[in-house]
């Protein structure tokens, strides 16, 4: 097949659950490809000379040649290709944010008239169809005597964990909470990463002999010294994530009914309150709910709202739809299911009744002024333009602040002024010998992809310290 | 995992529980806590460590039987276990040489003053426990509570012994009566006692420390269900405290978030007992 005649081929878009059936349920949205629409997708990437996707992706996996592989047919031979790269492809084909990373720059996608290739689709479905039908062997090198011990059990502690084991080391993950998985378990919805899958890929890690300790907050169970000294850790890699929310910081924020995104999300999600009549753990339900901000914390929380049956969902953000840092298909997905966005609004006071439960929020409209520090147009307030708007719940999305837990408890850890622990890009050394860092701990808030690059490079750089004693 | 080795009944709804726990034995330091969940489809539910052992790796914590997570624990044996146990959490309560300190434990309050106090005599304080209780035969601790104070006062509702009335009394009555030099107060218990405790403590300025009890989750510093207001800023409990200096602190704005879930905790409290009751029935 020529160039031309993929050029013509259209873009397979993926089926979903129609809006009105999956906004009443938790059920995953997106259906996946058949193995048809796989391959016909499949045959739309032209095999670039210059594969500029492969540059677009944090971990470099090698898109043409698993794509040749799945036109073929050769579905098992194209997740094995991705595994080269990237341990979690079931999860990024779901989560990445594709429109910034390698679907940007994909050459189909930078002619006029053809969309990119849909590379996360297909990466989607070549993992889904591995998990299925295939039969994952891991290849295990040879016992080294040595330990490692991984903090943190999101994706850039359970990549190093799962490089390293393969590597041939003895891995333990020490996890706070009572589930590993970070926010890929108590973050991110059912309906958009079912736990199933990450199950699945947790599934694959024990059977590899990685030992999981849940229940372990290292700086308070244990601190990095004692892993280091008494449990006999050549090794410890940090991946404690992003941590505490942030409040707006306005009056009658205590107020009953609102809940950080971290938390509302962990009631729904890691303690599973939407299943009211099988697990403990309460959460409110009303008609009307706001959602403030517009990331992918603010699209999770509002459209998990909807769900629980906030009919009125709406995300207030007070700059722009310019400057939304969600992944698009989320924002699709949720103005599908009837989520109301309202841009340039910002956040005075909520207001309360008597039994301290908030009944509106009082707001004021913004315009775009100068662009301020990180690009974006400032938004300033317009006099007199407040009003108020009656809710029953709101939802803070506005970000997190550095968890002190693990830099406070762990002396000689070089810190940044924002509290983030200080690592290479390359190695994720940080200033203490024989810790390592990566992901949100190290970035700030970051994406899945990037705390598991992160991982990849730390494995690698602990298996030379261990193998060399140079730090 | 974490198996209850003992279990004792203290009158009051109040259940003793010595259950095994050799990291967090370990460590443990006066005025932290664990979050435990009984089954795995429950709630985490934080409590206060009243006493570790570093010889039999057990930790002891007394819990008030209020809605369906301590009931159900309340339903364990020993010889069972829990799913789930985490800690040491929040930050251990300041123990230094003050001078004279005075501790005041109402309710499970006691548990958690009991390791304080203890703590508090070991560094040479002079150490006047109050505690509290309807009435004689209901006071909890104590005969611990002798052993870890320099002098112990009771109140009792009933006047059965000790001084009739409530803790405050004894505490205004050391304050104006004996007009007694106190350099720290330290109170646990009710959110009301501990409000008491603090509007009479800041009328002489007297430094008075309350361990706060909010609403928690996680209890790690990532999901700010337990956050507080204290000196008008917002702090965690689980991460900043749970000590907090009593005269900043925004108690009736902690007593209104406790109620919130009071509907779904009924719910959740009424369907348990009556699926058990049928059960047992
Ligand atoms: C709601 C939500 C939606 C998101 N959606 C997307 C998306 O669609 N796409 C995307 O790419 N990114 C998304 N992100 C961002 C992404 O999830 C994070 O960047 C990524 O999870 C960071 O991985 P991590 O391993 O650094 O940390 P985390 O995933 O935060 O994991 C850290 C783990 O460490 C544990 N831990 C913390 N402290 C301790 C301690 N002291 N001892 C032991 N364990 C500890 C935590 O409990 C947690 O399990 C989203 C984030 C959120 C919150
Ligand atoms: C730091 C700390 C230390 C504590 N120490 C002790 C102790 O030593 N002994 C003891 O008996 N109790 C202690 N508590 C209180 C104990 O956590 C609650 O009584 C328990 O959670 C009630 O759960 P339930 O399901 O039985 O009752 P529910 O019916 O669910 O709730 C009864 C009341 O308990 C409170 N509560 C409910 N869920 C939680 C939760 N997840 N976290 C905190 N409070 C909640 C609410 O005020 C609620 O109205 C402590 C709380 C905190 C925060
Ligand atoms: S891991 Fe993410 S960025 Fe890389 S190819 Fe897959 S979807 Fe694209
Ligand atoms: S840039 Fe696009 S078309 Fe080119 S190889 Fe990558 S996916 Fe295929
Ligand atoms: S309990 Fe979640 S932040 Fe304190």
């Amino acid at each position: 097949m020529d160039t031309k005649e993929r050029l013509k081929i259209k873009k397979h878009i993926m089926q979903c659950q129609p809006p009105a059936v999956r906004s009443g349920n938790f059920k995953e949205v997106p259906n996946g490809y058949t193995a048809e629409e796989a391959v016909e997708e499949a045959k739309r990437c032209i095999q670039c000379k210059r594969p500029y996707c492969i540059e677009g992706c944090p971990v470099n996996i090698n898109i043409p040649a698993f794509i040749k592989l799945i036109e073929e047919g050769d579905f098992l031979g194209a997740a094995k290709k991705i595994k080269e790269t990237n341990s979690l492809p079931a999860v990024c084909g779901r989560v990445c944010p594709q429109e910034d990373q390698c679907e940007k720059v994909c050459t189909v996608g930078k002619r006029k008239d053809t969309p990119s290739v849909a590379i996360g689709n297909l990466e989607r479905f070549a993992a889904d169809y591995e998990a299925k039908y295939g039969d994952i062997h891991i290849e295990i090198n040879q016992n080294k005597d040595k330990k490692v011990a991984v903090v943190g059990g999101g994706p850039a502690g359970l990549t190093v964990a799962g490089d390293l084991c393969k590597m041939g080391y003895a891995v333990s993950i020490y996890e706070a909470l009572h589930e590993i998985g970070g926010v890929l378990m108590y973050g991110i919805p059912e309906f958009r990463l079912p736990k199933e899958i990450l199950s699945r890929e947790l599934k694959v890690l024990e059977d590899m002999g990685v030992n999981v300790f849940t229940n372990e907050v290292i700086g308070k169970t244990f601190n990095v010294d004692e892993l280091l000294n008494d449990r006999g850790y050549g090794a410890v890699f940090i991946g404690t994530g992003a941590g505490t929310p942030k409040f707006l910081n306005i009056p009658g924020e205590e107020l009953n009914g609102i809940y950080s995104a971290n938390e509302f999300l962990t009631r729904v999600n890691l303690m599973r309150a939407y299943n009211k009549s099988e697990y403990d753990t309460p959460i409110k339900c009303g008609k009307t709910l706001v959602v403030f901000g517009a990331g992918n914390t603010a699209m999770d929380a509002v459209r998990t709202a909807l769900r629980l049956g906030y009919q009125d969902s709406r995300i207030f953000y007070r700059r722009s739809r310019n400057e939304m840092t969600a992944r698009i298909e989320e924002v699709h997905h949720a103005e599908e299911e009837g989520v109301k966005f309202e841009f340039l609004i910002n956040p005075i006071r909520f207001i309360g009744d008597e039994n301290h439960n908030v009944t509106a929020v009082e707001c004021e409209r913004m315009e775009l002024g100068e662009p301020d520090e990180s690009g974006r147009r400032r938004p300033i307030p317009i006099k007199g333009s407040e009003f108020i708007a009656k809710i029953e719940a709101a939802v803070i999305a506005i970000g997190t602040n550095v968890n002190p837990i693990v830099p406070s408890s762990t002396p000689g850890l070089d810190l940044n002024k924002r509290g983030y622990i200080i690592a290479d890009e390359n190695t994720g050394k940080t200033s203490k010998k024989g810790v390592f860092a990566g992901g949100d701990i190290v970035t700030g808030a970051a994406t899945v992809i990037l705390a598991m690059g992160a991982g990849k490079k730390a494995a690698v750089a602990i298996d030379k310290y261990l193998e060399t004693g140079i730090w | 995992m974490y198996q209850i080795i003992g279990k004792k009944n203290l009158g009051e709804g109040i259940n003793l529980y010595n259950i095994s726990a050799p990291d967090i034995a370990l460590k443990a330091l006066p005025g932290q806590f664990i979050i435990l969940r009984v089954n795995k489809n429950g709630e985490r539910i934080p409590i206060t460590i009243a006493s570790s052992d570093k010889n039999d790796k057990t930790i002891t914590i007394l819990v008030q039987t209020l809605g369906k997570t301590t009931h159900l624990l309340s339903e364990l044996n020993v010889g069972e276990s829990l799913v789930d146990l985490v800690g040491p959490l929040g930050v251990p309560t300041e123990i230094k040489k003050f001078g004279t300190v005075v501790c005041i434990g109402g309710g499970f309050g006691t548990a958690a003053i009991y390791p304080i106090a203890k703590a508090m005599i070991a560094e040479g304080n002079h150490v006047i426990s109050i505690i509290g209780a309807r009435s004689k035969e209901l006071l909890l601790m104590e005969d611990e509570m002798k052993t870890a104070s320099s002098e112990v006062l009771a109140a009792t509702n009933d006047g059965s012994y000790g001084t009739k009335g409530i803790v405050t009394d004894v505490l205004r009555s050391l304050i104006y009566d004996k007009k007694i030099q106190i350099d720290r107060v330290i109170a646990i218990g009710p959110v009301i006692m501990m409000k008491a405790v603090s509007d009479l403590t800041k009328e002489k300025s007297i430094k008075t420390i309350v361990s706060l009890n909010p609403i928690m989750i996680d209890g790690t510093g990532m999901c700010g269900a337990c956050r507080v207001l204290v000196g008008n800023k917002t702090k965690f409990a689980c991460v900043d405290g749970p000590d907090f200096d009593g005269h900043l602190v925004d108690f009736d704005n902690l007593m209104n978030r406790l109620k919130f879930y009071k509907e779904e905790e009924k719910t959740s409290y009424d369907c348990h007992m009556k699926a058990h009751h049928n059960l047992t029935a």
